[in-house]
């Protein structure tokens, strides 16, 4: 019996002491006329061998491409010690750290983990992980709500922030009578547009300010965050973690020495250390002022000491979660992303400060050589003016999926079609080289798309494809 | 001692990133970061020391016997982990083509259809991360189904008072009232309490069957009619659904949405508190609203259901679709047992709770109801022994600590004094069970001739008791180099 | 357990003093601090805000649990005590000097209508079974 050791001696005497017949009288409580005849419609047990075939052979279907695909999701190289640990049995299989005299390991590590992402962000304090970036906006925006002494249910949720966290957002706030408003962005530059948000009529809550934006632009961040704070509203600040080691952190984001920077950092973790996994499992990560600490979701880590006073470490804050405060706890999450964020805090370790902006200045500078490249190409320009960290908008002059198909057939997947979100980027697509890309491989997109555009442009193929596959 | 306080300023694990990178000068200086980051300067070998020698400090299931009530700490097996992280299933991107993932979609598929036979419902999602999100995920489309009929009055969600603390929360999150309802004597719902709340204000109930006592709700086909018939909609939580596999099933039981926690039932890991999986599974009527995305197949190929597919869906309940990586796990250990292995999990994961519920009631332990038949758990009250010696459940705990067992799940449910809540699982073998009464009547005899010892455990782990109500007034949630 | 013969109750365990300025204090009971554990936290509310009798108002928050604060009688909050935010644990030393709140009331007649300590006492034997 797979994972079960019980022989029938054992069967047998534990029958015995229970004083049952067998085990079907076990369950004598359920109504006889419940009772399924078993699960005939699930297929049979396979050995761990047999499984592991089937297993390869789908993997080996779906084999491995050169992607230039971001759009939330990043290729980064992880250290090899960093999943040879977070994979060790003690951290795989252990609980929740209810028990913190059983649990010091997994407490000191979060402890750490909130360490790294109060400074990377620059706010003073960080939860111990929420689902994704995506939930904890949504998140966010509860806080802010929450947060509100006015009572003010309305949230300034700019176009330019990640189409899925929007919709996330949408479907996570709206039963608690929330709107989410929309705020346009900027033709020409790609980022909200500060104009546009003077004019916008009412109060609200908070103003989320993406950076860098979904197109990978840069935000006037400083501007927004005093906009924000000169119309009584919160600073959210949704970011990607990596480009935090090279920009500068939303706790110090606005001008002058009067700002206090955005109020609250949402994103998500799977730059740190997480593979892409086919969308999951990453990690939202949120760091606060400290002023806002009683309002966050999720668990939090504090340090402490024992009876003979050695430092030590336990959940605190407890009282805001659900286990406790039940109906009227800051958030229902429970199981939060954990091992995501293991593998997120050895990364960071390895790293340190200076690996990790190695790998946000590599990536900007791989992005800015590829832009290059394809802008070179004939039928391919730019979209918008802003600077950007590791990804950008280009427009092609023939239809978009096109484009994707015929390099995806090479091996290569392009990047990200923006008309399914912004339907006036239907020629458009995002995309992005991180640190993992090389001159050859940059060089290989740049290559295939000329032949492509070529060919249907008219011309002659002057590139002989590729089989990079 | 922190990985901070191993750093050296200068010191790198230089074979981790890019050595030197050109500058960003097209970036402009006011966008850009003054002062690095409090990161570890580190060699990779003092990080992987100091992350190995952290992991020893842990209990796991690994290395102990975990008997957590209504945590389910069983076995994960280690195909599940290796199968899950083939090297293409880690690359692919989430917004890649279902074409470049076909794969991969195929264990999905077979995943979500295989939830459906162990459930009896008529549809699946897969896109909830955790217990609660897949809560969240119900109750909402509860509400979107009063909604789209009009029903707009309907705002209460009836929960009994032994629930777990994410029903009352996620009902909040999704703008209802909570209308609580008592536990009988016998550990059932009060029927009475239940008809005298029902109404044209109920939206729905959330249960757990078996309940968090530890006991299969009997007259659930009643309480499900009462439901019903005042126009409400159930909501099954599969926190014990474990208990129940392959003998009675939540849509035969007629409960119109369901979550199953994947990191309990089919043995994903608990990771140190996450990552889960809590698939959804609905009956006819809530189909429109299931959230997106979830897997289709047209003509042989897969592909995400999306927004043009389902127009009535509750949306979206994360960026990518859900935990990939926990579901292909739960796909792996789905199709290692099939459908006789996992009747087999109820099976023997009941055996083993009656049978150590039975040891214990002869070591001289009190079960909270001793007349009902344990599911795949139990609760021991403490309450004789805290009136008698001054030992809490906490005490209690903490002690079994010291002998190698992982504590199981104290102060809850709240309605039975001085609990302990105890899960053996069905992976843990008689030798172990046995072991584990030996302990429990060690500490229960420890605390009878000398409850101080007792009070003052744990007393060989790596730190002692720790003062929690020092880590709340004084927070201290992040280092500061001094 | 302490249940001073002075003070006022309500059933929600809070106390209520009428001050010789006509102005009430409010706490929380000996009791109600025994059940909830060493107080780690107190949120008041703001002064100025208008109470209506039973209204949720504060949050007294310990380890292990949390519990809201209810208005024993309809008023104006004209003070809060801000030593509870660095000194939480002053309500389990001497919860009937730990006042949290003051309030001065719309109809002082409905301090009437609260619990003395004798009906009091024998509303928390009651609970306790």
């Amino acid at each position: 019996m797979p994972f079960i050791p019980h022989t029938e001696a054992d069967i047998a005497a534990m029958l015995d002491s229970i004083g049952a017949s067998s085990l079907d009288a076990l369950f004598d409580e359920i109504p006889v006329d419940l009772n399924c005849a078993g699960l005939g419609g699930i297929p049979p047990s396979l050995s761990e061998m047999a499984v592991t075939r089937l297993a390869h052979g789908r993997a080996a279907q779906d084999g491995f491409y050169s992607s230039f695909l971001g759009a939330g999701a990043y290729e980064h190289h992880i250290p090899a010690a960093v999943w040879q640990i977070v994979s060790r049995g003690e951290f795989y299989t252990a609980y929740t750290p209810y028990q913190a005299e059983a649990s010091q390991g997994t407490l000191q590590l979060l402890y750490e983990y909130q360490t790294m992402m109060a400074s990377l962000t620059g706010l003073d304090v960080s939860n111990a992980s929420l689902y994704d970036g995506a939930t904890a906006l949504a998140e966010a925006v509860l806080m802010a709500v929450r947060a509100n002494k006015a009572g003010v249910r309305r949230v300034l949720l700019p176009d330019t922030v990640h189409p899925r966290y929007r919709a996330v957002a949408q479907a996570m706030v709206k039963n608690q009578g929330i709107e989410l408003v929309g705020v346009p962005f900027d033709k020409a530059s790609g980022i909200t547009d500060l104009a546009a948000l003077e004019v916008m009529a009412g109060e609200a809550a908070a103003l989320v300010i993406p950076q860098p934006n979904f197109f990978g632009a840069l935000e006037r961040v400083d501007a927004l965050t005093d906009w924000a704070h000169a119309h009584a509203m919160l600073a959210i600040a949704v970011a990607n973690p990596l480009a935090l080691a090279l920009l500068k952190p939303p706790g110090l984001w606005g001008e002058g020495t009067q700002t206090r920077g955005a109020d609250i950092c949402v994103g998500d973790g799977q730059p740190l250390g997480v593979p892409l996994s086919s969308g999951g499992p990453y990690f939202g990560f949120m760091t606060a002022r400290q002023a806002l600490v009683r309002q966050m979701p999720g668990r939090m880590v504090g340090r402490t000491v024992d009876l003979d006073g050695k430092p030590g470490f336990v959940l605190t804050l407890q009282a805001r979660e659900q286990h406790i405060r039940r109906a009227k706890a800051t958030s229902n999450i429970c199981s939060n992303q954990g091992l995501l964020v293991t593998a997120a805090t050895i990364h960071m370790a390895l790293l340190g400060p200076e690996g990790l902006k190695n790998v946000a200045l590599s990536s900007h500078a791989n992005t800015r050589a590829l832009i290059d490249k394809l802008v070179s190409l004939l039928g391919v320009e730019r979209v918008f003016s802003s600077p950007f960290f590791h990804e950008a908008v280009i427009r092609v002059n023939i239809p978009v999926p096109d484009v994707l198909r015929a390099l995806r057939a090479q091996g290569i997947l392009g990047g990200y079609a923006l008309g399914r979100d912004y339907p006036e980027l239907a020629d458009c697509i995002l995309v992005c080289a991180t640190e993992t890309k090389t001159e050859d491989d940059l060089e290989q997109y740049r290559q295939q798309l000329e032949r492509i555009l070529s060919r249907r442009n008219g011309r002659d193929p002057s590139v002989p494809p590729c089989a990079y596959k | 001692m922190l990985i901070f306080e191993h750093a050296q300023t200068g010191r790198r694990a230089h074979a981790q990133a890019p050595y030197d990178a050109p500058a960003a000068d097209d970036l402009p200086a006011e966008l850009l970061r003054g002062t690095a980051p409090l990161l570890p300067e580190s060699s990779e070998l003092d990080v992987v020391r100091h992350y190995t020698r952290l992991s020893q400090k842990n209990f796991s299931i690994d290395t102990q016997f975990y008997p957590l009530g209504s945590c389910t700490m069983k076995y994960n097996p280690r195909a599940c982990n290796t199968l899950a992280m083939l090297p293409q299933f880690l690359a692919r991107h989430p917004l890649a083509d279902a074409e470049t993932g076909q794969g991969f979609f195929a264990c999905l598929h077979e995943l979500q259809e295989m939830l459906k036979q162990a459930t009896g419902m008529a549809a699946v999602s897969l896109a909830p991360m955790a217990g609660a999100h897949g809560e969240f995920t119900g109750v909402a489309m509860i509400r979107a189904y009063h909604d789209a009929r009009g029903d707009t009055a309907r705002r209460e969600i009836i929960i009994p008072d032994a629930a777990h603390g994410t029903n009352p929360a996620t009902a909040s999150m999704c703008g209802y009232t909570v209308r609580e309802i008592p536990t009988d004597r016998q550990g059932n719902v009060d029927l009475e309490a239940l008809r005298a709340v029902v109404g044209p204000h109920t939206a729905g109930l959330m249960l757990t069957n078996p309940s968090t006592l530890g006991v299969f709700e009997k007259a659930i086909v009643t309480i499900l009619k009462i439901v019903h018939e005042a126009g409400g909609l159930a909501y099954y939580d599969g926190a014990n659904l474990n208990a129940i596999l392959g003998r009675v099933r939540p849509g035969d039981m007629g409960f119109d949405a369901i979550h199953i926690n994947l990191h309990k039932t089919f043995s994903t890991p608990h990771g140190g508190g996450g990552p889960g999986a809590g698939p959804v599974g609905v009956s006819e009527r809530l189909m429109p609203f299931l959230p997106i995305p979830y897997v289709l197949e047209e003509r042989g190929l897969y592909r995400w259901a999306e927004e043009g597919d389902c127009s009535q869906s509750i949306g979206r309940l994360s960026a990518f679709g859900g935990n990939m990586g926990v579901l292909l796990r739960a796909w792996v250990y789905a199709r290692m047992l099939g459908g006789v292995g996992l009747r087999r999990v109820a099976d023997f994961a009941t055996l083993n709770a009656n049978y150590l519920a039975a040891e214990l009631q002869k070591a001289g332990f009190d079960l909270a109801f001793p007349e009902r038949r344990a599911s795949h758990e139990f609760i021991v009250s403490l309450k004789k022994l805290k009136d008698a010696t001054g030992v809490a459940a906490m005490d209690f705990a903490k002690r079994l600590l010291d002998y190698g067992f992982h504590a199981p799940t104290t102060y809850f449910p709240m309605l039975v004094p001085e609990c302990l809540l105890i899960e053996p699982t069905e992976t843990e073998s008689k030798e172990t069970l046995d072991a584990f009464v030996t302990a429990m009547a060690k500490v229960k005899e420890e605390a009878e001739m000398t409850p101080e010892l007792v009070k003052g455990a744990p007393h060989t782990l790596p730190v002692r008791r720790l003062d929690d109500v020092k880590a709340a007034r004084e927070l201290d949630l992040a280092w500061k180099p001094v | 357990m302490s249940i001073p013969a002075d003070l006022k109750y309500t059933k929600t365990h809070e106390w209520a003093r009428l001050e010789a300025d006509g102005h009430v204090s409010v706490g929380i009971t000996h009791h109600a601090q025994e059940l909830l554990g060493d107080m780690v936290f107190v949120e008041n509310p703001t002064v100025g805000r208008n109470l209506a009798a039973g209204e949720e108002c504060a949050v007294v928050e310990s380890v292990k649990a949390a519990s809201d604060v209810y208005a024993p009688i309809a008023g104006e909050v004209t003070a809060a005590n801000g030593s509870l935010e660095s000194a939480p644990e002053s309500i389990n030393k001497d919860p009937y000097a730990a006042w949290m709140f003051k309030l001065k009331p719309s109809n002082s007649a409905e301090l009437d209508g609260l619990m003395n300590a004798t009906s009091y006492a024998a509303h928390v034997e009651s609970e306790a079974h």
